[in-house]
């Protein structure tokens, strides 16, 4: 067994990270989960969350949303609409988050109003883990 | 003949023209680079965001339920044409030719006796579409201000076209921009945005993949992200052809100019020569009737 998956990151506008990783912490829409090698093909949309990724002794950490995670057995694709290293991340960026989050439960209805109240939840919580 | 100020105005004139193509190429040409690199460094995620899309589309596209986005109003009575040209001419035919294609097809779909209804994104195609086409013409979206596109900026475009869709404006959105090749050729292109159409690889092998939440609360989901990463590929490839068209036109104009002055310093040669050889006559025949 292979210890180690195929790990990228990708948003619209480039390409985070592409590495060989050990473990990665995913916040999946219906709760976290970690994708290490040999999982099951396994599909599911992101919320406002923390990525970890570790490899080896070193973990990088992401604040991604919105988007989805494609994980097989060999490699883990996570497509972010918006990732940030946790490094790089400032109040401004997270203001501009929570206000588009707002922005998207106004006049919404049936389950896009749904997802978009769960979305602004998710992002409000996101701020506890973020020291801004 | 025109005399030798004149000319030798003109020499100058040409010599200036010629000094601002030659900049405004060089001046392309870095910004095709980076209109490049944006549209390599955006391709991987529009290009998993297809594959994904065509498998949970192809499993939903049976059922009654698949949403609107994916599986249209059920007629196609009302076509938006989404026009996106540049914000700025000289530039070949790219502005053109893009527009070119959205004239033949709304003549095609008015011959079927469909409504057309026209968003412009970018000045040029407005202007070039105003004068035959203005009661068609429901919106604008100006990107002059737009230094570099971003992924927010597409995303204001999706997010113009799905309220129309949901306010029942149109059933079918078609956009029109021009595909990236090489420097020298950008392909005029159309896209059909709603209903939803993904290229699927026939045959591909398909993973068993286990949905969390459902495939439709997915679909729900990515659709309009979808919707978004089609139109900022859109944008992007038109970015990068923009600047291919405009440093391929302005090499032309250098070159022309250039010959034009050659041209013109030949003739400038000649009449002066010419005035040379008069004046010489004169001297010597007064001379001679001394």
């Amino acid at each position: 067994m292979a210890d180690t998956l195929q790990f990228d990151l990708v948003s619209p506008e480039r390409k985070l990270a592409s590495l060989e990783a050990n473990a990665v912490e995913i916040p999946g829409s219906e709760g976290d989960f970690t994708a290490m090698p040999d999982h099951a093909p396994f599909l599911t949309t992101l919320r406002p969350g923390l990525l970890k990724v570790k490899a080896g002794s070193e973990v990088s950490e992401y604040v991604v949303t919105g988007g989805f995670v494609e994980v097989s057995g060999t490699s883990t694709s996570v497509l972010a609409e918006q990732a940030v290293p946790k490094g790089e991340m400032t109040r401004e960026i997270y203001d501009a988050m929570l206000a588009e989050a707002e922005e998207a439960t106004v006049g919404a209805e049936g389950i896009i109003k749904d997802l978009a109240d769960k979305h602004l939840a998710d992002t409000r919580a996101l701020q506890d883990f973020l020291s801004l | 003949m025109p005399n030798l100020k004149d000319l030798k105005t003109r020499i100058e004139s040409v010599k200036s023209t010629r000094k601002i193509t030659k900049a405004m190429q060089m001046v392309s040409a870095a910004k095709l680079r980076r209109a490049q690199d944006a549209a390599e460094a955006g391709r991987p995620y529009a290009d998993r965001m297809n594959v994904v899309m065509g498998n949970l589309s192809a499993a939903a596209a049976g059922s009654e339920t698949a949403p609107k986005l994916l599986a249209g109003t059920g007629q196609d009575q009302t076509h938006l044409l989404v026009v996106a040209t540049a914000e700025r001419g000289l530039c070949g035919g790219f502005n053109s030719s893009i527009v070119k294609l959205a004239r033949l097809k709304i003549q095609e779909l008015e011959a079927m006796g469909k409504t057309v209804k026209i968003l412009t994104v970018g000045k040029k195609g407005r202007e070039q579409l105003r004068r035959d086409h203005l009661k068609k013409m429901i919106g604008h979206i100006d990107l002059s201000e737009v230094k570099r596109i971003g992924y927010n900026n597409a995303s204001d475009v999706a997010k113009d076209i799905m309220a129309r869709f949901d306010g029942g404006e149109f059933d079918v959105a078609t956009i029109f921009f021009n595909r990236f090749e090489s420097v020298i050729s950008q392909i005029p292109t159309a896209q059909q945005l709603i209903p939803a159409d993904f290229e699927t690889e026939e045959g591909a092998e398909r993973p068993f993949y286990t949905y969390e939440p459902g495939e439709e609360e997915i679909l729900a989901d990515l659709l309009p992200r979808a919707l978004t990463t089609q139109v900022f590929t859109a944008l992007l490839e038109n970015g990068a052809s923009e600047q291919g068209a405009r440093m391929s036109a302005m090499d032309n104009a250098t070159r022309n100019a250039g010959e034009m002055i050659e041209k013109l310093t030949i003739q400038y040669n000649r009449s002066r020569q010419a005035a040379i050889t008069n004046e010489l006559i004169e001297i010597i025949s007064g001379a001679e009737a001394l």
